[in-house]
C-alpha cells in the first residue's frame, strides 16, 4: 500500500489535527519539512544542532514521565505541553543534523550509545520532586530563551528558523518556571526548604551549560558561544531567585562533560528505556 | 471514554408552588428537547445522576491516561511520541472540561477526586486491562476511543447543557485520537511479521473489552429507561455497540487483520449485526475492582495526588498571600 493509499485510508476518520492542548503556530517549520529539505549543514553546523537537539530530546524524555503524576490537572497538562515543545525541537534540531550524515532524526535518536550523545548533564538529572522538576526548568529555559534569542541571528537560516518558533515556546517555558518559583519560593516552609535543596542538588550541573568548545571557532557566526550568555542569565535568575525568596546556592561546579560524550549515570538508564523498542526491531517503520 | 450508563430514582415528595413551576418548566425543556442550565430547577434525582454520570466519565479521563502513558517514553519513533503525548494530553483537558461540567450541578471537584481515590467512584472498565505492547496503543487508540465516540456523539446533544457543550469539544478531538490508533495499527500490519503479530494480538485482547465498554445488554440495563426520558442517553446500550461493530467490521479489511470472532456477520433478515458472546461476568467482576490492573491504576492516582499535596498547599498559600497584599495596597 503506497503512502497515498494509507492517507486515503484514513479519510473516514475526519479531522487530523484537532488537539485542544496543542498550541502550535500555523505554518511554523515542521521536522518532516526539515527533513525533506535540499541544504544539508556541514559538519560543524551539523554537530551544533546534534547538541541542541539532545538537550532538548532528553529533557523532554524525562520532563514527559510527569503525564498522569503531575500534582494537579493542570500540570499534566502544561508539562506534557512543555515536553511537547521540547520533543518538537529536539526533532527539528535532529532532523536537520541527520542531513549531513545521510541519517533520520530516528537514527540519531534511537541508534546511537551513550557516548555518542552530547546533552548536558543538567537534563539528564532525574525529575526528584516537582521542586526539583521546576528548578531544573528554570535553569533552562531561562538559558534555552537567552540562546534561542541570539540564534535567531544565526547565520545558518535552518538554525534561525527552528529558533524562531522554539523561542516562542521557551518564553512560555521560562514564566511557567518564573511562576512556580514564585509559589513554591514563597508558599509555605515546607516548598520553600524543598526549593533551597532541589537548587543546590542542581546547580553544580551550571556551569557546565556555559563552556564554550573549540567547535565554536569553526561555527562562526552560525552558533552562539555560551559562555557569551552567562552574564544575562545570572542577572536573570538572581532576580527570579529574590523574588521568590531564595538565593543562589554557594555550591562549586561538577566535572561534567556531557558534550565530550562523558554523559551522566543516568544516562544508560534514560536510553535503555527509550531505544528498547526500535532497537528489538531494527529496520522496522512505525 | 464511555460514561457509566445509570441514572434512578424518582420524585413522589409533595412539591411547593416553586418547586412545582420548576419542575413544569423542567418537563417542558425535556419534551421540547431543548437545554437544562445550571440556574434552572431540576429534579434531585437528575442532579444526582448527572453529576455521577459526568464525574464517572471525568474519571475515566483521568485513569484512561495511565495505559498511553505508559508507553510515550518507550515510544519507538520520535513521531509517534509527540503524536502518543499530545493525545494523552488532551485526555487530562477532556477530564478538566468534565469535572467543570460536574461542578455546574454543585459538587466541587475535590470531593468528586476523592470519590475516585476512596474507590468508591467508578470510572470505565477498559482501562483497568492493561497496555503491554506498543500495539495496544493502535488498539486503544481505534478501538476504545472508537468506541468512545460512538458513545459520545448522541451526548453532544445531551439534555444537560454544560455536558453536551463539554462533549462538543470532547469529540471533535476524540476523532483524531481514533485516527492515530488506527494508524500505528496500519504501520504495523504492513511492517514485519512481527510486527504484524503484535497487532493482531493487541486487536485480540481489547475487541470484547471494547464492545463491553457499551454496557450490559439492554435488558439488564434498567437505568437506562430513566436517562432516555431525560433525554441524556438518546441509544440503547445495544444500539451503540451494533453501530461500532459494524463500524469496525469494516475498517478492520483495511488493515488485513481480523477480528476475534470468526462468526461476526451481518443479519439481513433482523438487520442487525451478530456477534460473539460477551463475557458479562468478566465485566462485572472488572467494575467492581477485580481487573488484571485496577488496584495498581488507582495507587497510581493516589501516589500523584499524596506526592502533589505539599505542592497545591504551596500554591494555595502563596495565593492567599497574594490577596492579602492586593488588600493591603
Ligand atoms: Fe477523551
Ligand atoms: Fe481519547
Amino acid at each position: 500500500m503506497s503512502a497515498h493509499d494509507i492517507d486515503h485510508s484514513l479519510d473516514s476518520f475526519g479531522d487530523t489535527s484537532a488537539s485542544a492542548t496543542r498550541v502550535t503556530p500555523g505554518n511554523a517549520l515542521r521536522p518532516e519539512d526539515i527533513a525533506i529539505q535540499q541544504t544539508a549543514p556541514g559538519e560543524d553546523v551539523a554537530q551544533y544542532a546534534l547538541r541542541l537537539g539532545d538537550d532538548a530530546l532528553i529533557l523532554a524524555q524525562r520532563l514527559s514521565t510527569w503525564i498522569s503524576r503531575g500534582p494537579e490537572l493542570e500540570e499534566d497538562i502544561a508539562l506534557g505541553n512543555i515536553a511537547l515543545d521540547q520533543l518538537g525541537h529536539a526533532r527539528s534540531f535532529l532532523s536537520y543534523a541527520a542531513l549531513a550524515w545521510d541519517k533520520t532524526e530516528d537514527d540519531l535518536a534511537y541508534f546511537r550509545e551513550e557516548e555518542e550523545f552530547t546533552a548536558l548533564h543538567i537534563v539528564q538529572q532525574p525529575n526528584g520532586h516537582f521542586g526539583t522538576t521546576i528548578a531544573r526548568q528554570l535553569i533552562v529555559s531561562i538559558f534555552q530563551h537567552l540562546l534561542y534569542t541570539r540564534l535567531l541571528d544565526s547565520s545558518d537560516e535552518t538554525i534561525a528558523a527552528i529558533c524562531a518558533k522554539a523561542v516562542k515556546e521557551v518564553d512560555y517555558h521560562r514564566d511557567h518556571a518564573i511562576q512556580w518559583t514564585l509559589r513554591l519560593g514563597l508558599g509555605t516552609e515546607e516548598s520553600a526548604a524543598k526549593m533551597r535543596h532541589a537548587l543546590e542538588i542542581l546547580w553544580p550541573y551550571v556551569a557546565e551549560m556555559f563552556k564554550d568548545e573549540p567547535l565554536y571557532d569553526a561555527l562562526g557566526d552560525a552558533g552562539v558561544r555560551p559562555s557569551t550568555l552567562r552574564a544575562a542569565w545570572d542577572e536573570e535568575i538572581t532576580a527570579v531567585l529574590s523574588d521568590a525568596g531564595l538565593e543562589i546556592p554557594k555550591t562549586g561546579s561538577a566535572m561534567s562533560f556531557g558534550r565530550q560524550g562523558e554523559p551522566s549515570e543516568y544516562m544508560g538508564f534514560i536510553l535503555a528505556e527509550m531505544q528498547v523498542l526500535a532497537r528489538k526491531h531494527p529496520g522496522a517503520s512505525w | 471514554m464511555a460514561a457509566q450508563n445509570e441514572s434512578g430514582g424518582n420524585l413522589s415528595a409533595v412539591l411547593s408552588p416553586e418547586e412545582q413551576a420548576g419542575k413544569d418548566r423542567f418537563d417542558a425543556i425535556i419534551a421540547e428537547d431543548s437545554r437544562i442550565e445550571p440556574r434552572d430547577w431540576m429534579p434531585e434525582a437528575y442532579r444526582k445522576s448527572l453529576t455521577r454520570q459526568i464525574s464517572q466519565h471525568a474519571h475515566s479521563e483521568i485513569i484512561g491516561m495511565q495505559p498511553e502513558a505508559n508507553w510515550i517514553t518507550r515510544a519507538p519513533s520520535l513521531k509517534r511520541k509527540a503524536i502518543l503525548m499530545a493525545k494523552v494530553q488532551d485526555e487530562a483537558g477532556h477530564g478538566l472540561y468534565l469535572y467543570s461540567a460536574a461542578e455546574t450541578l454543585g459538587t466541587p471537584r475535590d470531593v468528586l477526586n476523592e470519590q475516585l481515590l476512596s474507590g468508591r467512584a467508578k470510572y470505565s472498565s477498559i482501562f483497568n486491562y492493561p497496555a503491554r505492547s506498543w500495539a495496544d496503543m493502535g488498539a486503544i487508540g481505534w478501538l476504545v476511543d472508537g468506541a468512545a465516540i460512538a458513545n459520545q456523539v448522541p451526548l453532544c446533544r445531551a439534555s444537560y447543557g454544560p455536558y453536551g457543550r463539554a462533549m462538543v469539544r470532547v469529540c471533535k478531538e476524540e476523532s483524531f485520537h481514533q485516527r492515530q490508533g488506527f494508524e500505528i495499527l496500519l504501520e504495523l500490519a504492513q511492517g514485519t511479521e512481527a510486527q504484524k503479530k503484535m497487532a493482531q494480538d493487541a486487536i485480540n485482547r481489547f475487541y470484547a473489552p471494547a464492545l463491553m465498554m457499551f454496557g450490559p445488554p439492554d435488558g439488564d440495563s434498567p437505568n437506562s429507561k430513566q436517562s432516555m426520558e431525560w433525554r441524556v442517553k438518546r441509544f440503547s446500550n445495544d444500539e451503540l455497540r451494533q453501530r461500532f461493530v459494524g463500524m469496525i467490521a469494516e475498517q478492520v479489511k483495511v488493515l488485513g487483520l481480523t477480528l476475534p470472532d470468526p462468526g461476526l456477520h451481518f443479519d439481513e433478515e433482523s438487520g442487525k449485526w451478530i456477534h460473539k458472546e460477551l463475557d458479562w461476568e468478566e465485566l462485572t467482576e472488572v467494575i467492581s475492582g477485580n481487573g488484571p490492573v485496577n488496584s495498581q491504576r488507582l495507587e497510581r492516582r493516589r501516589e500523584a495526588h499524596a506526592e502533589g499535596a505539599w505542592v497545591r498547599e504551596a500554591a494555595a498559600a502563596y495565593a492567599a498571600k497574594m490577596a492579602r497584599k492586593t488588600e493591603v495596597a
